[in-house]
């Protein structure tokens, strides 16, 4: 989860969530199961309560990508991630800390920005997933991805994508940025090259365009 | 003989314009496909069991549990029992499996004994008389040369003078020959003096490396009016290349690779990944569309690249994907060498620099690695220095944008810098005064300096050192400057026009995100007189005709020069079919805006497609090269110079170090593609500001381990770390006709010394060592004080 965005505090708690909480994991662990290749939940009885445990094989999954429904059987220790980019050969999403720490795997999810590596792709079932393929519309770029485009925004471009889903949530929730606005906004995503000059334009022009 | 000069400011429709980089739409839009992002079909996942250790023997290896495992594919042992590990990361076993978890899960279940030893990570000030002097070689020390590319003809006079402490054995000579030795290297080799008696001295973590004397020191001390003395530094950082060091090969039959690998090098891999695979460089395919960045890290398949290909070999040539962890990326993928010197620099009251005295150290890793060029830019007419290496166990060093360089600005710049404050000169004056000293490019610089002063507004914002402070904010202002060669490399491209009138251009080049898609195509347009999308460009592959790899920021003059000869002669070859059609000579032709007409005579032209079609059926393909003498003249040059300048703002409490506002002035001959020209210096200072206040590579003296091997401890400048960023190329008249020059790393030289030296302005105080972190700017503070 970014912790540069205050709106996401409760975003990965929702009741349905099939995950197996902390809780629930101090309670089973120790109960070894057999291990079938592909299998739904295990009820399993841990402290005089039934408790599902998914894993550690393969489980069916299934996601709500771009507006389309994907299916896929991974273990339950697949990341978002992961399961986007080899999975469903959405590489536009990139892997590069793997921790929550640069922001190039930036997605949408619920329609606010998560980093995918630390996310889970269990819990991220039946979640509108939007990932930076979906934002060209009918051939045309998002005005954001344009902004990137004209203000040289990108040169090896392997943290761009990331940037560009960052930017597009950042505007949509701060339509009118101050600068320091767009310095705390998009402080959670790194560049290597050093495109933040082009990057820091696009927003400024975009900003004053309106997306 | 055709004319294939840059052509004129008048004549230049796209050259030397702002043009955005064609690339640009894939590359936001998630398109663009790396080699992180290639799935091939039935693709195996690999992993690597690493060494934990800095400096261990492998004892034994038990792969028999992972063996067993279900969906493990192949199991390959890099570094067998009795193996030397010479740092932490190094690669043990590699396995390939199903997918990802279950790789992962086959590495925990391989047993691997090593047993210790001591191990050094350090790179403190040698102690005294710990240095060994320079003697016979060893094999291991001449590959560490290659592994700091150090220049074949250096490499060659070292062994000649050295000679070596055994004979080079036929499996040596073939490792060295894998790892990039040339010929005349391996023949100095094979001639080499032996010393048998030199390898019984146990090898010292310390070495003497360099040590030289020009004019008469001593007495140029003696006779200065002043002298300043102190130390410097600069760490050892790492490239942390976002897309990580990586490849994916298969074999699609028993003697032929294909390899998708992430590189600056594409037609330079076959050549390296031949000899140790024993197949013929000719059987190897490699490709690769984009890079996830490289500064000079990715030349080389690398020991991960050839074992990705032996895995998948045993697993029956199924794609193997083995890309490096971030942590991995940070330990082991290449990391610039540190430098530390002990200064003493002398003066003539009107500021005349006289004497140079450097005692300098540093670690490029296990090689040790050489003397930065000091004293730099400035040629101090009266010098002596020595330099010692330290061998040691952290990595491997690899050429880091500009090898060299940007620690001799610091080691240099900031010296002057304390000798200036010293006499009350203003830095500007001072290092204008010397400016004669840097001979050649004096001009330049001495513009450039004039330019870099209006743009800060040098003049306003400097104050003698520690006079601008109000309650516990500092400011200051520092300025540096720096040179670079950047002559093009040898490329090859053919460019093919079609009867039809579309254009296609070959070359196996590769785009590190310099914009070298975006140039190739402007001199092509420019040259053939229609739009850039009007030609579709290849590059990034084996089967296209060869292009150098693109470090020493040699691309872009290599890139240009052939692809302006081949434009040049394709253009003449429908000028050849065109010109009876014309009722002209052929050398009475032009190509404007998508015809080709008489010159002089707008009313008589074909379309560039009813002219192509005079081709008849055969398209024409011209091959150009560079260099290429019998085509003059040379369209690429050597040498630059640029100005930075600084501005920065000190917390005096907490230390923190904010730059305020940045200026680079650089020269570069002819800019082909402005934007993107000054996209590159923009990135160069912020990559500057992350290297100066930030970044630094920690290693524990205990385990060590790199202790802040991920993205959170090794700190990169954020957005929120930029300040105002002013860019001024230098172009026209005494600049452009110099023929097209390399910038990738000029400006990112000169960072490091002008934010020290604007942090000094503030804060009275020199902060000795790089980056310039709180702990380091309070340190220096309470010195101050106590002082």
């Amino acid at each position: 989860m970014r912790d540069d965005d205050e709106n996401l505090k409760d975003a990965n708690h929702s009741s349905e969530s099939p995950g197996v909480s902390r809780r629930d994991f101090l309670k089973i662990s120790g109960i070894s199961v057999a291990v079938p290749l592909v299998a739904g939940p295990k009820m399993v009885m841990a402290a005089g309560q039934q408790v599902p445990v998914y894993g550690p094989g393969k489980v069916p999954m299934e996601f709500a990508i771009n507006g389309k429904n994907h299916k896929a059987d991974l273990e339950p220790r697949v990341t978002l991630l992961d399961a986007l980019r080899d999975q469903f050969e959405l590489t536009g999403a990139k892997r590069v800390c793997d921790r929550a720490e640069c922001g190039a795997c930036t997605v949408l999810m619920d329609n606010k920005p998560v980093y995918a590596c630390s996310v889970l792709a269990i819990e991220a079932q039946h979640r509108p997933i939007t990932t930076v393929e979906s934002l060209i519309e009918g051939g045309n770029l998002h005005p954001v991805q344009r902004a990137f485009v004209e203000n040289d925004a990108s040169q090896c471009g392997f943290c761009t994508p990331g940037f560009v889903v960052s930017c597009k949530a950042f505007l949509d929730s701060h339509p009118h940025p101050t600068p320091e606005d767009i310095r705390r906004g998009l402080s959670g995503n790194l560049c290597r090259c050093g495109t933040y000059e082009g990057i820091r334009k696009a927003i400024a022009q975009v900003a004053q365009k309106g997306a | 003989m055709p004319d294939y000069a840059w052509p004129d400011a008048q004549h230049r429709t796209l050259i030397g314009a702002r043009v955005t980089r064609v690339d640009a739409p894939v590359k936001v839009s998630g398109q663009a496909k790396y080699t992180y992002d290639v799935h091939r079909p039935g693709m195996l996942y690999g992993k690597v069991l690493r060494s934990p250790y800095a400096h261990a023997k492998v004892v034994s290896i038990d792969t028999s549990a992972a063996e067993k495992m279900p969906g493990v594919k192949a199991i390959h042992i890099v570094q067998g029992p009795g193996s030397t590990i010479h740092w932490a990361g190094d690669d043990i076993v590699a396995v390939a499996a199903v997918d990802e978890p279950t790789a992962e899960d086959a590495v925990r279940a391989i047993k691997v004994k090593f047993q210790q030893l001591p191990h050094l990570v350090s790179d403190a000030e040698p102690p005294k008389g710990s240095a060994q002097e320079e003697g016979p070689l060893s094999i291991d020390a001449i590959d560490d040369m290659l592994d700091n590319q150090v220049p074949a003809n250096q490499m060659v006079s070292t062994i000649q003078r050295d000679g070596l402490i055994k004979k080079a054995s036929d499996e040596d000579l073939n490792m060295l020959k894998a790892d990039g030795a040339t010929d005349a290297v391996l023949e100095a080799i094979r001639s080499a003096t032996l010393h048998p008696e030199a390898s019984a001295k146990p090898p010292s973590n310390y070495q003497k490396a360099a040590a030289q004397t020009v004019g008469d020191p001593d007495k140029a001390f003696a006779e200065a009016d002043a002298v300043s003395e102190g130390m410097y530094g600069i760490p050892v950082i790492t490239h942390c290349c976002l897309e990580s060091h990586g490849s994916i090969s298969e074999w699609t039959d028993h003697e032929h690779l294909f390899t998708h690998i992430s590189t600056q090098n594409v037609s330079g891999i076959p050549g390296q990944m031949a000899e140790p695979l024993k197949i013929p460089a000719t059987n190897i395919r490699v490709h690769q569309d984009n890079i996830g960045g490289g500064f000079g890290s990715k030349f080389s398949p690398d020991r991960w690249g050839i074992f990705t290909a032996e895995v998948s070999r045993k697993a029956g040539g199924k794609p193997v994907r083995i890309m490096l962890e971030r942590d991995t990326e940070l330990k082991v993928a290449g990391a610039r060498p540190s430098a530390y010197a002990r200064v003493k620099v002398a003066a003539k009251n009107d500021g005349t620099l006289v004497a140079w005295q450097s005692s300098s150290w540093g670690t490029g890793g296990p090689g040790g690695g050489g003397m930065p060029p000091i004293p730099y830019v400035f040629r101090v007419p009266n010098q002596r220095q020595e330099h010692t290496a330290i061998r040691n166990n952290i990595g491997p060093a690899r050429a880091w944008r500009a090898p060299n360089h940007p620690q001799a600005a610091v080691l240099t710049m900031c010296a002057l810098d304390d000798l200036a404050a010293k006499l009350n000169l203003d830095p500007v004056e001072f290092f204008g005064r010397n400016l004669n000293l840097t001979q050649q490019r004096e001009h330049t610089y001495r513009e450039e300096l004039s330019i870099a002063s209006e743009l800060m507004g040098w003049k306003q914002k400097w104050h003698p050192r520690g006079q601008n402070a109000s309650g516990d904010t500092a400011r200051g202002v520092g300025l540096s400057f720096h040179t670079w060669g950047g002559r093009g490399h040898a490329s090859d491209c053919d460019l093919t026009i079609h009867p039809d009138g579309s254009v296609e251009l070959k070359m196996g080049s590769q785009d590190l995100g310099t914009g070298t898609r975006t140039c190739i195509l402007m001199v092509a347009a420019d040259t053939l007189g229609i739009p850039m999308d009007a030609i579709q460009l290849q590059i990034g592959d084996t089967t296209y005709p060869p292009s150098g790899g693109s470090g020493g920021s040699t691309t872009i003059g290599g890139v240009t020069s052939s692809t302006r000869r081949a434009s040049v002669d394709a253009r003449d070859a429908v000028f050849a079919k065109v010109a009876p059609a014309l009722n002209v000579q052929s050398d009475q032709l032009e190509c404007v805006n998508g015809k080709v007409m008489v010159k002089g005579d707008s009313s008589r032209f074909l379309s560039w497609k009813e002219a192509c079609s005079k081709l008849a059926v055969m398209p024409v393909t011209m091959r150009g090269k560079n260099p290429d003498k019998n085509k003059p003249p040379d369209l690429t040059n050597s040498g630059v110079g640029g100005v930075q300048m600084a501005e920065v703002e000190v917390d005096t409490d907490t230390g923190i170090v904010k730059v305020k506002k940045m200026v680079a002035v650089q020269d570069c001959g002819l800019v082909i593609d402005l934007k993107t020209a000054e996209s590159q210096c923009h990135g160069a200072l912020i990559m500057g500001i992350s290297y100066s206040l930030f970044e630094e590579k920690v290693m524990d003296p205990v385990t060590g381990r790199m202790l802040n091997a991920d993205m959170e401890f090794y700190r990169l400048a954020g957005l929120n770390d930029i300040p105002e960023l002013v860019v001024h190329m230098m172009t026209g008249k005494g600049y452009d006709e110099r023929g097209v020059i390399g910038l990738g790393e000029p400006p990112v030289i000169s960072p490091g010394a002008a934010i020290s030296n604007a942090v000094a302005n503030a804060i009275g105080v020199r902060v000795p060592f790089l980056p310039l972190t709180p702990d380091r700017v309070l340190t220096a503070l309470e010195q101050k004080a106590g002082a």
